[in-house]
């Protein structure tokens, strides 16, 4: 079967996840369209994080079955490459290489993963930096750098990697409340491009303003979903409601 | 998650998202010596050393009514050039022994975090043998073990008694190394792994690319306080025949044949090898220091 975009990008069905005997994920189901802006909401311990993290095969799964562009994710004769290509993911503690200057972080994918030619890659990398407004900082190591300009600098190195989906985890929750702004913005430009974005997140400001669609998950399942101006003012469920009046 | 991709350990995985640790408090005066490290520090043991050998030599002096006979000094700085000789050996042998183990335990490191049960375990098993035995009983096992010269394509290839020690030293530094390696690999936090492997690294790339130029500044202290301990040991060679600093010292008092030698001839060694290793300790401190609030 070749993917079409008019089918979902991303199709997630009846996913189930366990660390040993404790069911994180317990038959979860969503399907993420083209240039779509998802949010994952949800307390602590509601399988967010895990979810995403199945969704480029950082985590197995036990039962149920993920596809990007229809290609299945957790098919033992999977092409690694093949997935890390088309998913991006950026992590709640950065996690860029901290013995790399900024500029070398973005570069390292492309240069020895994909092995293409180095002048393209620092003209890219450059513009990529300059993108998420780190311009001038190209030669600053991460330690060098505040935990913003460190997050935009991961986002920057997932998109040198030309993905078509980016996966956000968290991606505010280590950040100063002041530098948080910066990094929203970094992804709303990229919503903006139509990049196919993923996001668990606490922010739930931005969730409202950005999201075409919210998915409200607790103790493995997804208990609600919706656009977000229905979900936020017009909840169904109980446990969503006592959600969103902890954190609006 | 590709269970091949991250490292493994014998016995617990490696903490799932490992937390920032808060760090010590340090207070504001600890750059600032006190009295007592001004007063007791290096220099004084050496100093110190030198003292209760002259105090040792006045007494033996005294008795063996020696006072027509050449001067101490004198007979020191007489053997000095041949002694250095033998000196610049140990330097050599514990810098061969250094090089060579360091290559071998790095690889061995690497392999004790394979995922591969097998390699793994064969690794750790080796560290361990190794890690656990003697160093005179590795010496005198490579020296009697190996041949005097293996035959390689007709080629003769001589192996000297000071070759087999460098290879009987270089086996327990390996071992350490290993270890040391080991636990460096196992410090990098796992975060590490997971970007690189959500960018497309494969496990050899990301070891290479991503976690070993990281542990270099994790193992240095390490490494350099293992030079230390080795040069400390290299003396043992002289047991098993090689002619090293200990070897040509005995040679020389037995020609003086003065019992009013042993004691400086003895601690004049002794002080070559601590100026040579009081620095190296120093700076491994110094080093210690510096890395270690960079986690």
């Amino acid at each position: 079967m070749t993917w079409t975009p008019d089918q979902p990008i991303v199709s997630i069905h009846n996913v189930q996840k366990s660390f040993g005997a404790l069911e994180v994920l317990k038959g979860i189901s969503m399907d993420i369209m083209k240039g779509e802006v998802i949010c994952i909401i949800g307390p602590s311990g509601s399988g967010k994080s895990t979810l995403i993290r199945c969704i480029n095969a950082l985590n197995d799964i036990q039962g149920g079955s993920i596809t990007v562009e229809g290609q299945e994710v957790h098919d033992d004769n999977l092409d690694q490459l093949e997935l890390r290509k088309k998913v991006g993911m950026v992590f709640q503690q950065y996690n860029l290489f901290p013995h790399k200057t900024a500029l070398q972080n973005v570069m390292m994918a492309p240069l020895k993963v994909l092995k293409q030619n180095r002048a393209d890659v620092e003209q890219r990398a450059r513009a990529l930096l300059k993108k998420v407004r780190l311009e001038g900082k190209e030669n600053n190591y991460p330690g060098e750098l505040s935990g913003g300009q460190q997050q935009r600098v991961a986002i920057a190195r997932s998109l040198a990697m030309n993905p078509d989906v980016m996966l956000f985890d968290e991606v505010t929750a280590a950040l100063d409340p002041e530098t948080v702004k910066e990094v929203l913005v970094t992804i709303k430009d990229l919503a903006a491009e139509g990049m196919t974005c993923i996001l668990v997140t606490h922010e739930m400001g931005f969730a409202r303003e950005l999201a075409d669609h919210i998915y409200f998950t607790d103790k493995g399942v997804i208990v609600e979903h919706g656009p977000p101006a229905t979900f936020f003012d017009n909840a169904q469920d109980p446990r969503t409601r006592e959600f969103l009046s902890q954190v609006l | 998650m590709r269970a091949s991709f991250y490292p493994k350990t014998r016995s617990t995985p490696p903490v799932k998202g490992a937390l920032p640790v808060l760090l010590p408090y340090r207070s504001p005066q600890a750059t600032q010596l006190s009295l007592h490290e001004k007063l007791f520090n290096g220099w004084t043991v050496l100093a110190l050393m030198l003292g209760f050998a002259w105090i040792m030599v006045q007494q033996v002096w005294a008795q063996s009514g020696a006072a027509q006979q050449a001067s101490v000094p004198d007979i020191l700085l007489k053997w000095t050039p041949v002694l250095l000789k033998g000196f610049g050996f140990n330097v050599l042998i514990s810098i061969l022994s250094m090089a060579i183990g360091t290559v071998l335990g790095v690889g061995l490191g690497i392999l004790q975090v394979s995922p591969v049960t097998a390699t793994r375990r064969t690794a750790w098993l080796i560290t361990q043998f190794f890690r656990n035995s003697p160093w005179l009983v590795l010496l005198f096992y490579c020296i009697l073990l190996i041949p005097f010269e293996i035959s390689v394509f007709g080629l003769d290839i001589p192996f000297p008694g000071w070759v087999k020690a460098v290879i009987g030293l270089s086996l327990p530094v390996m071992a350490y190394m290993s270890e040391y390696m080991r636990g460096a690999i196992l410090s990098i936090p796992s975060g590490q792994w997971e970007s690189a492997d959500s960018l497309g690294f494969t496990r050899g790339q990301t070891m290479r690319e991503v976690i070993l130029p990281q542990t270099v500044k994790r193992l240095a202290p390490s490494w350099m306080n293992l030079y230390a301990v080795l040069t400390m040991a290299t003396p043992l060679v002289s047991i098993v025949g090689v002619s090293d600093v200990m070897t040509l010292t005995r040679s020389a008092l037995a020609a003086e044949s003065r019992v009013d030698l042993l004691i400086p001839m003895y601690l004049y060694i002794l002080s070559w090898f601590f100026i040579y290793c009081y620095p190296i300790s120093r700076l491994t401190v110094r080093l210690e220091r510096k890395f270690a609030v960079k986690l």
